[in-house]
């Protein structure tokens, strides 16, 4: 039975969607956690929601209205810079409202509920061979954009006063971060949904935060753990369960796992 | 004759209608020591700032190598005020100096070995081998100031600024630090520019004295501009500058609580 299921093309198609944003996620997600934004994250997530809402309504593909949702939440947040507490309530009261938009266009919109449950928690076994192909020019792009930027992006998360000083633009980056940011959020919806965005950009980085003690290590490590918990996310579902519930439960699992190994290394002496 | 180090001439600091002060004008030589000195909200960052190219100043000019700052930045080691890296940040103190390098350039970057060596040159330099592979977070905050001067001196610069690079430091620290700079502009000629609330950690290698009061300045030597005479002008109140035991006492200003802020408006 099983291995019947693992011959089939949906299964092909979902688990390469699953590599494809488990790696994206997890190197963008090393930003995201130093810049100490996961809220941003979930702002984005929801307004992303919002926007495939609208686009629902209006007839169009909820994944323009998705990306676009994403892509205007994060320009916002990049121009505006805000740090700390700001940033915080400000987040907070933009997407409480768009939440509230988001309910709106579901109620008016006339379709199969299915469209809108499938934002909210995911449905990556449904990935067409169009998405996939859509997903992966997105993540080579995102991508490409982290290795363009790497440096200057690495100096203004860590260090930005003195990176500031030495020219690296701050706020040009920090509108960068939030616009690659967008567009991964926007791929790990279709894989994870809105709800649990979180669980492939902010939880793998977290734990690889915890063993790794270099910024290349670290990445690569977050990298590793997306995929590894997408990956088994999927394969486990096919037996029982939702996967969008397994990769949650898998990306928690290695948190938790690297909470206690970095608690050890964090209690040796200096 | 090459162009000064530092020019900054007739440069005035305004926030608003507030102005902080007008028309001033000083040269930093080769190799001087001068400190940036006064009370907070007087705009000593601004001034900090402002040379790096990062603050417009309100009338008058700055040019850092007789070149505007924005283009001489490249040239200048910036040194900040200390504050604690997270706990579990994954940066090695070798990553934070090699920022100071190249971090500010677009890509990757490889594996250079010519930069390697010279963040290695430079965390000898400052005596940060030791710990340069445990992550900045880790370590303690005169170890991680020693690595901030690392990250400042690994490009070469042409003119150290520091702003209140000693704050919350223990002594041992304090004197580590302004021992390093000093030691950097006499066997290459940096000047160094150093904002400080408290002068006495660097009274013995400071050769002149920028004194920034509520609506004017002051500069020259330490004897000339600490001072009961020149700081009541400054203050337009009666100051009074105690020599006891070697270190300067400054008693009577206005913000003369006896406590220092840790923060200054820019």
């Amino acid at each position: 039975m099983y291995t019947d299921l693992l011959g089939q093309q949906f299964v092909h198609n979902a688990l390469m969607a699953g590599a494809v944003v488990g790696l994206v996620s997890g190197a963008i997600g090393f930003f995201v956690v130093t810049r100490g934004a996961s809220f941003a994250v979930h702002a984005m997530s929801e307004l992303g929601f919002t926007g495939a809402a609208g686009a629902l309504w209006l007839g169009l593909s909820p994944v323009v209205g998705l990306v676009g949702g994403s892509l205007i939440t994060g320009l916002a947040l990049g121009l505006l810079s805000l740090r700390g507490r700001e940033r915080d309530s400000a987040i907070g009261s933009v997407l409480a409202f768009g939440l509230g938009v988001g309910v709106l266009f579901l109620s008016l919109y006339q379709g199969y509920a299915t469209e809108a449950t499938n934002l909210l928690f995911g449905s990556v076994v449904a990935v067409s061979r169009p998405q996939l192909a859509g997903l992966a020019a997105v993540s080579l792009l995102v991508m490409a954009g982290i290795a363009a930027c790497y440096r200057p992006l690495l100096f203004s998360s860590v260090d930005p006063d003195v990176a500031e000083a030495r020219g690296v633009p701050l706020r040009a980056l920090s509108v960068i971060t939030y616009l690659l940011l967008a567009l991964t959020t926007a791929e790990a919806v279709q894989v994870v949904g809105v709800l649990l965005v979180l669980t492939l950009v902010i939880t793998p980085a977290a734990a690889a935060q915890r063993l790794a003690v270099n910024p290349a290590t670290s990445i690569v490590l977050a990298m590793l753990i997306a995929v590894a918990a997408t990956e088994g996310g999927i394969l486990i579902s096919l037996e029982w369960g939702p996967s969008s519930f397994w990769i949650s439960a898998l990306s928690f699992a290695v948190y938790l796992a690297a909470r206690a190994a970095g608690w050890g290394r964090l209690r040796m002496p200096a | 004759m090459t162009a000064a180090p530092v020019r900054v001439d007739g440069v005035g600091l305004r926030f608003g209608r507030r102005v902080l002060w007008e028309g001033l004008t000083f040269d930093l030589g080769a190799s001087e020591f001068l400190a940036v000195l006064g009370p907070n909200g007087t705009g000593k960052t601004s001034l900090i700032r402002m040379i790096m190219g990062l603050l417009q100043p309100a009338g008058g000019v700055v040019e850092v190598n007789g070149r505007p700052p924005v283009q001489a930045r490249s040239g200048i080691g910036y040194i900040p005020q200390h504050r604690a890296f997270d706990r579990d940040l994954p940066l090695r103190g070798r990553d934070l100096v090699r920022l100071g390098l190249d971090g500010q350039r677009w890509g990757i970057g490889g594996a250079g070995r010519k930069l390697d060596e010279r963040v290695d040159r430079a965390l000898r330099e400052v005596g940060a081998a030791a710990y340069a592979d445990q992550p900045v977070g880790r370590l303690s905050g005169g170890e991680q100031q020693r690595l901030r001067i690392a990250q400042a001196l690994v490009s070469d610069p042409g003119l150290l600024l520091a702003d209140e690079p000693l704050l919350s430091l223990d002594l041992a620290s304090q004197q580590m630090v302004t021992s390093l700079l000093d030691a950097r502009r006499r066997s290459a000629g940096t000047p160094v520019v150093f904002v400080t609330h408290d002068v006495n950690p660097v009274l013995s290698m400071v050769d002149r004295v920028l004194y920034l009061a509520p609506g004017d300045w002051a500069i020259g030597s330490p004897r000339e501009v600490l001072t009961s005479e020149t700081l009541s002008r400054l203050y337009g109140t009666p100051v009074d500058v105690l020599e006891v035991r070697g270190r300067i006492v400054v008693v009577g200003t206005p913000d003369d609580h006896g406590a220092h802020h840790d923060d200054e408006p820019a």
